[in-house]
């Protein structure tokens, strides 16, 4: 047994590629690639999910006119109020699906593979939810221009930070979902089960579609559990043009967390699995 | 290159619990190609993803090229290449863009990804195939696509987990061809299961039998035979008097009389190491006796008859149609005047 040569031989590859976050960074953008060539490669799938956040503002944008004025809205216009939450809920459709693609990879040898292949968790999780988010970077942006002539001003550097903070936040919704995926294995039913049955309500309870000032006052103390509400809060800051606010700086603050969580809770599910 | 000591998973199914792999001993050095042979659920693949780090082993230890597998589980994964025994490939991906993120899960440089992509591509004959998508090729192609991803990263030591199911004769044999020659190039050392008997024995230098998440035998496939099973003369005469001239003088010397079977008829079968060697002898005996057998056959010792001495069963029972397809290759007919003469 000489251990000791293959020590010696391998001495290179232990830190060839600068250190811990440069590898982390370099393993997502290969996870992030495998993933997104496939998307790239089937254009109707992509002009697809770049029509729908337009199908959403067109089926919706005609009712808000009844909400002008309405309470809980603020100074914003129903559309400047409405827009932020599309693209919330873009955000929480797309990255809560990380774990469905993953399921299929169970069946065949294919998760095992990346599982044994030198990648860290952390990437792998975060590559993934990333192919998810990343159509939402060029829908926002769709989105955000076409509201334009309905009377909503740009500001696309606020938007801009608003998406990366939503990329952040996806992160760890991606790295759950994922999660979830890897707990119920093998069951697909209950995989959408669960995901359906923890989506809605916390989309509803962040106040996203519709204000909760005017909810009664239950639905208003969950809200202030749900990070998700803080998420949505940040975002109609931004897409206003501010940046300086307490309500964007929580709204950072429940991205990280909600990514530290989701990544922690991820890789302990897949080292778990191993047991 | 491997040292595991008292390795053991034992899964917990509801509420039983499945004692998979029980308390493995072994070492393996480098360059060694080594084969587990086993039945379906013997614990080959346990094995194998206890020591690829895919599953933490209930106890016992294991270092695999010079890393402890619970303790720096990345860095084994980065000296290892894995082929599974399911598709390492993803179905919706296409064949050049799964090689290439192969390597870059390995962290190659693209220009070397790019490289050894084509040359894999080359060498498992699998050009052309670049940019179909993984699902649509024949089940052998893409185990030879698994293959080279596996090989990809060039690894010290690769460990494939029934590499040559589902393929036919020709396609395992160009396989494998393949796979020495890397081996050769790079001084891999390999560790394959198989139900193959033929593969284990053919391919293996060393074969470790496994049954019921036990090793029970692990020597050269040779070796193996020798200890563990005996080749097969089958003497056929024109007449059963004659025969028995045979039978007699057989029994009168010490060193076949308890080696055949006492049996009624025109044949005499003998059970003896080193059949093809003993023969001339065993001829010259008898034609000293007056007895010239029409036809001799030998069917040399198979892995199967060491599997079924050890445990009782055969591998050949297993599972699979193709497992049985294989059939007894090693049986081989002589000449018996040409054996005669040669005596
Ligand atoms: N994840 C698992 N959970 C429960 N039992 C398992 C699991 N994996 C394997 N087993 C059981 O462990 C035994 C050995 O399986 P395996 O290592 O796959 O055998 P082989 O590869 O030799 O066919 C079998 O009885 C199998 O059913
Ligand atoms: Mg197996």
């Amino acid at each position: 047994m000489n251990a000791q040569t293959i020590e010696h031989v391998h001495a290179a590859d232990e830190d060839g590629t600068g250190g811990r976050i440069g590898r982390f960074l370099s393993d997502t953008r290969a996870v992030f690639t495998r993933e997104i060539v496939v998307v790239l490669r089937d254009p109707f799938s992509l002009v697809f999910s770049l029509l729908q956040p337009l199908v959403f503002l067109a089926l919706f944008a005609p009712l808000l006119g009844g909400m002008v004025g309405g309470d809980g809205i603020g100074d914003a216009s129903a559309l400047e109020w409405f827009l932020p939450g599309v693209i919330v809920m873009i955000c929480v459709f797309g990255t809560g699906m990380t774990g469905s693609n993953l399921q299929y990879e169970m069946q065949t040898g294919s998760y095992e593979r990346i599982l044994a292949s030198p990648l860290s968790r952390a990437s792998i999780l975060t590559g993934r939810a990333l192919k998810e988010f990343a159509p939402l970077v060029v829908q926002a942006l769709v989105i955000t221009l076409v509201a334009v002539p309905l009377g909503v001003t740009p500001h696309l550097a606020h938007v801009l930070v608003g998406i990366l903070l939503l990329g952040v936040f996806g992160i760890g919704l991606g790295a759950l979902s994922y999660a979830l995926a890897i707990a119920t294995r093998g069951k697909e039913w209950m995989f959408w089960t669960v995901q359906q049955s923890l989506t809605f309500p916390l989309l509803l309870l962040s106040g996203m579609m519709l204000p909760l000032e005017t909810g009664p006052d239950w639905m208003r103390t969950v809200a202030r559990f749900n990070p998700l509400t803080y998420i949505v809060d940040a975002e109609r800051e931004l897409f206003m043009g501010t940046f300086a606010s307490s309500t964007v700086l929580w709204g950072a603050v429940a991205a990280a967390l909600t990514c530290a969580g989701g990544l922690a809770v991820g890789i302990r599910t897949i080292r778990r699995s191993a047991r | 290159m491997i040292h595991t000591e008292g390795l053991t998973k034992t899964f917990q199914r509801g509420k039983q619990l499945v004692h998979a792999v029980k308390g493995v001993d072994l070492d393996v050095a480098p360059g060694e190609l080594v084969a587990f042979l086993g039945p379906n659920g013997a614990g080959k693949s346990t094995t194998l993803r206890m020591l690829t780090t895919l599953l933490s082993p209930s106890s016992g230890s294991a270092r695999v090229a010079g890393a402890d597998v619970r303790t720096q589980p990345a860095l084994v994964r980065r000296r290892i290449g894995y082929i599974g025994q399911g598709n390492g490939a993803g179905h919706n991906y296409r064949v050049i863009d799964e090689l290439r993120a192969q390597g870059s899960f390995h962290r190659l440089a693209p220009a070397v990804s790019r490289e050894r992509a084509a040359e894999l591509l080359r060498a498992l004959q699998l050009n052309g195939l670049e940019k179909r998508p993984v699902m649509s090729l024949s089940g052998g192609q893409r185990r030879r696509l698994d293959v080279a991803m596996g090989l990809m990263n060039h690894p010290p030591l690769l460990f494939l987990d029934e590499p040559s199911t589902g393929m036919d004769p020709q396609g395992r044999a160009n396989l494998w061809e393949h796979i020495i020659r890397m081996r050769d190039d790079l001084g891999m050392t390999l560790v394959l299961t198989t139900h193959y008997l033929e593969e284990a024995d053919d391919m293996a230098e060393r074969v470790i039998v496994i049954d019921h998440g036990t090793v029970i035998a692990d020597d050269s496939p040779g070796r193996l035979k020798l200890d563990h099973a005996d080749d097969v003369i089958t003497l056929t005469f024109g007449a059963v008097d004659e025969a028995d001239v045979a039978k007699r003088a057989l029994r009168a010397d010490q060193r076949y009389a308890d080696r055949f079977e006492e049996r009624a008829g025109e044949a005499v079968v003998l059970a003896t190491d080193h059949g093809a060697r003993q023969l001339p002898g065993i001829l010259h005996l008898l034609e000293a006796a007056g007895a010239r057998p029409e036809a001799a056959a030998i069917r040399e010792a198979t892995l199967d008859d060491v599997f079924l001495n050890l445990t009782g069963r055969s591998l050949r029972e297993d599972d699979t149609p193709d497992a049985a397809e294989d059939g007894s290759a090693a049986a081989r007919t002589a000449n018996t005047t040409d054996g005669a003469d040669a005596a």
